[in-house]
């Protein structure tokens, strides 16, 4: 099953877990798996139109991905804030 | 001993103090994040403060212990998987209820709390308005930035939406009618169907003690209206500019506002490099300048529309208003004169003021 890896504020909403091993072919259905087991994280990732938020990255085993990225079984999502949202 | 709520580009600052004097920055919150505006309820003490995480998106936040944990308040969101996504919460405010609260934001919604801000329900009649598809966003977005309550009657309300102009309510919010007659939109031809028009309103406030009686500042021009808001008259004369974002009612006479003129939508900075505020005593017939203790020279600040509060009344009344620039201003005398509350904080988004309650958060 694939991990779903997370730092702060995310872990701590996601039940204070850094690895959550989800169901999902893509990684929009991951995320949308994560904020479904964890209504904390509801908003925080996907916006009410289910749509990845602008400065939030992800990695696939280390590479650049997207929502529509394909997932085997024993990849690693990495969640990550975008130097993008750090505006001055 | 007053408090100021200052949200800014880079977090939340409260700042205490008298009039008179520069303000103590006695607490910040939520470091390094846009804080787009924060109220303390007075009837609960609770502090309520909208966050727009460029990370995380728009969220509504609080707290009732300064010690404590901010807690982020539920159902501030549009519907799921629709077009649309919540951008930002301009604006909270207290009901006329106890325990209403109401949260105004992009694109052009509308929240309403009845216990105290911990959760918030979306208005639907104004989300599913027919005419919502015609709504235009001003360069702010499509901001629901003002909502007047009517002192007594919870049932009434006025909301401003730029730039779908203003609504109105005597039912609840179960229904909503427009509120526009007399605008005038400058930066449209004059042919453009009436419905086809994207008024752009910047503030719109009511004067408590005559609620009918409302004043608004516009995107080029500023109005009152003696009707709740049905009909508007131009009362710029005077200003020497009708451009700028807030405006403030004195709660105690319904013939006093103030704004912030700015030189134009193509410049929107203080007119002349000088730093004043426009008073009038005689609900919009004349204007006169106060600016004793503001920047006279070489001042070219922006104040944005969530930025200039009060608090007191009449005689008593406190005037504040932040820039873009970091620098905070106040008054004590009604705007007979002003004094530096704080000169470098980030950038000024928002300010609320009101008498300061409880200890220190420090």
């Amino acid at each position: 099953m694939p991990v779903v890896r997370l730092r702060e504020p995310l872990k701590r909403l996601a039940g204070d877990r850094a690895e959550h091993a989800l169901e999902g072919a893509t990684v929009g259905e991951l995320l949308a798996a994560l904020e479904r087991a964890h209504p904390a994280a509801g908003g925080w990732i996907l916006d009410e139109r289910g749509i990845m938020r602008r400065h939030i990255n992800v990695f696939v085993n280390g590479e650049p991905g997207g929502q529509d990225t394909r997932i085997g079984a024993d990849d690693r999502v990495d969640v990550l804030p975008a130097i993008s949202g750090g505006g001055a | 001993m007053t408090e100021l709520l200052v949200g800014t580009r880079k977090g939340l600052f409260v700042l205490e103090g008298e009039p008179g004097s520069a303000f103590e920055v006695t607490d910040r919150a939520f470091a390094g994040e846009p804080v787009e505006y924060a109220l303390r309820d007075p009837r609960s003490g609770r502090v309520l403060a909208s966050v727009t995480s460029p990370f995380y998106g728009p969220k509504l936040w609080y707290r009732d212990d300064p010690a404590g944990e901010w807690e982020q308040a539920d159902g501030v969101a549009v519907p799921e998987h629709g077009e649309a996504a919540l951008e930002r919460i301009w604006v909270i405010a207290t009901g006329e209820t106890e325990g209403t609260l109401y949260a105004g934001g992009d694109p052009g919604v509308l929240f309403e709390s009845r216990d105290g801000g911990a959760s918030f329900e979306l208005n639907r009649a104004l989300w599913e308005h027919p005419t919502r598809v015609h709504w235009q966003p001003g360069a702010g977005g499509l901001c629901l930035h003002s909502i007047a309550t009517w002192p007594g009657e919870p049932e009434r309300l006025a909301v401003a939406i730029s730039a779908a102009g203003v609504w109105l309510t005597d039912d609840g919010g179960a229904t909503w009618r427009r509120g526009n007659e007399g605008l005038v939109a400058r930066y449209v031809p004059d042919d453009t169907p009436a419905d086809q028009v994207a008024l752009c309103v910047h503030c719109l406030q009511r004067a408590p003690t005559r609620p009918e009686r409302m004043f608004m500042q516009f995107h080029g021009g500023v109005y009152r209206s003696e009707d709740a808001g049905r009909t508007w008259t131009d009362i710029a004369a005077g200003l020497p500019s009708d451009f700028g974002f807030p405006l403030v009612v004195d709660p105690a006479d319904a013939d006093s506002a103030f704004v912030i003129p700015l030189v134009a939508d193509l410049d929107r900075v203080t007119p002349d490099g000088r730093v004043r505020v426009y008073e009038t005593r005689d609900a919009g017939a004349s204007w006169t300048p106060r600016g004793d203790g503001l920047p006279r020279e070489d001042a070219y600040l922006t104040v944005l529309r969530k930025a200039f509060a009060r608090a007191g009344e009449g005689e008593a009344l406190e005037l504040y208003f932040g820039a873009t620039s970091g620098a905070v201003y106040g008054s004590g005398d009604a705007g007979a004169s002003w004094f530096d509350v704080a000169t470098h904080l980030p950038p000024v988004l928002s300010v609320a003021a009101g008498e300061r309650r409880g200890a220190s958060a420090r």
